[in-house]
């Protein structure tokens, strides 16, 4: 029987996995701050928001969506398909967690962001034999592999909470006048430019931004979901040509 | 809508995104086809925000040299796609964006 990493050890290394995403996440939580008390959030909502949904771009959205006086529903649809992709990131962590109790699952689930998903997924493939037929599961729980989930989703949490407090802090002071409001676009072109990688999906972001704008006069914000259902159609129809 | 409910039902949905496979759909393979759209959906959805913030001035198309947001953004996007910098982006964006307006004040 080989020795086992303790689960103080996983959990450290976790941690230590995702220190370098933070120093990118600390800017964005700031910002998010700033920018949701500019788009006329109290510093209570813009500070649970962080903990209740816990997922940058549909906290952008939904900020931008109350500053530019969206109706409720189309705000929770667009927040909520935004982050349809983590079910992606759930398919893919599954067979690695199926053997823990459900109280694991219940909070590494509530952890499972962009940012963690990247380091502890790599930690999986690395550690984990690539033989498809060998079951997965049990041999990375013994190995307390969920701790260093844990390890690199907490890190991500807290540091996620207090940028989001600086930013709430610093929004309070800075001067109306700053057009702090365009931080918002520019944060989801730091987003989606760098994710632009193939035909496919600079067609279907191309496609969806031009539908936008022709549908800017659609009542109540419905031309962004327009948008977004027509982008995905002709994202998957470029993919499918090629 | 209250505020407070549109952000928990945000935070439920995504929630039982994050939980879907993990805790229900366990054995479950998720469908190719969903597989795919799902890629689609932030290029799609950052776009159709990103492109009307730019493009829309008081409810029309404003496509001209003297539109400081899109040139801003157009800027923002070259340094985005060459240098994969997020906050080099965004710092670029703004800085782009408060010179160009003090020009126009100053003429």
């Amino acid at each position: 029987m080989p020795s086992f990493p303790s689960p103080r050890r996983q959990f450290l290394a976790g941690i230590t996995a995702e220190l370098p995403i933070l120093l990118g996440v600390i800017p964005f939580g700031m910002i998010y701050g700033v920018v949701a008390l500019a788009a006329g959030l109290t510093a209570w909502q813009a500070q649970a928001m962080s903990a209740i949904v816990f997922a940058g771009s549909a906290q952008f959205i939904t900020a931008q969506l109350v500053g530019a006086g969206a109706p409720g529903l189309v705000i929770i649809l667009t927040g909520g398909v935004v982050n349809l992709r983590h079910a992606l990131y759930s398919a893919s962590v599954a067979p690695y967690i199926k053997p823990l109790r459900p109280l694991w699952k219940w909070l590494l689930g509530y952890l499972l962001t962009d940012e963690a998903y990247a380091v502890t997924i790599t930690h999986y493939y690395q550690n984990t034999p690539a033989d498809p037929s060998h079951e997965v599961g049990p041999p990375s729980v013994s190995r307390h592999e969920h701790w260093y989930f844990l390890g690199s989703g907490l890190a991500l949490w807290s540091t996620w909470q207090a940028s989001t407090a600086v930013g709430v802090f610093l929004g309070a002071v800075i001067p109306e006048s700053w057009p702090l409001d365009f931080a918002v676009p520019l944060t989801f072109i730091a987003l989606v430019v760098p994710a632009l990688r193939d035909r496919a999906s600079v067609s279907a972001g191309v496609i969806a931004g031009v539908v936008a704008v022709l549908a800017v006069g659609m009542p109540l914000k419905l031309g962004l979901i327009a948008a977004t259902i027509i982008g995905i159609v002709v994202g998957l129809w470029v993919e499918a040509r090629a | 809508m209250n505020l407070w409910l549109v952000m928990i039902a945000i935070g439920l949905i995504t929630y039982a995104t994050r939980l879907s496979f993990v805790l229900i759909f366990g054995q479950m393979e998720m469908p190719h086809n969903v597989r795919r759209a799902l890629r689609f959906v932030p290029a799609a959805v950052l776009s159709a925000i990103i492109f009307p913030e730019l493009l829309i001035r008081d409810g029309t198309l404003y496509l001209s040299p003297a539109n400081e947001h899109l040139l801003a953004g157009l800027l923002a996007s070259l340094v985005a796609g060459r240098t994969k910098n997020a906050l080099l982006t965004i710092l670029t964006g703004m800085s782009a964006l408060l010179l160009l307006q003090a020009l126009t004040h100053q003429f």
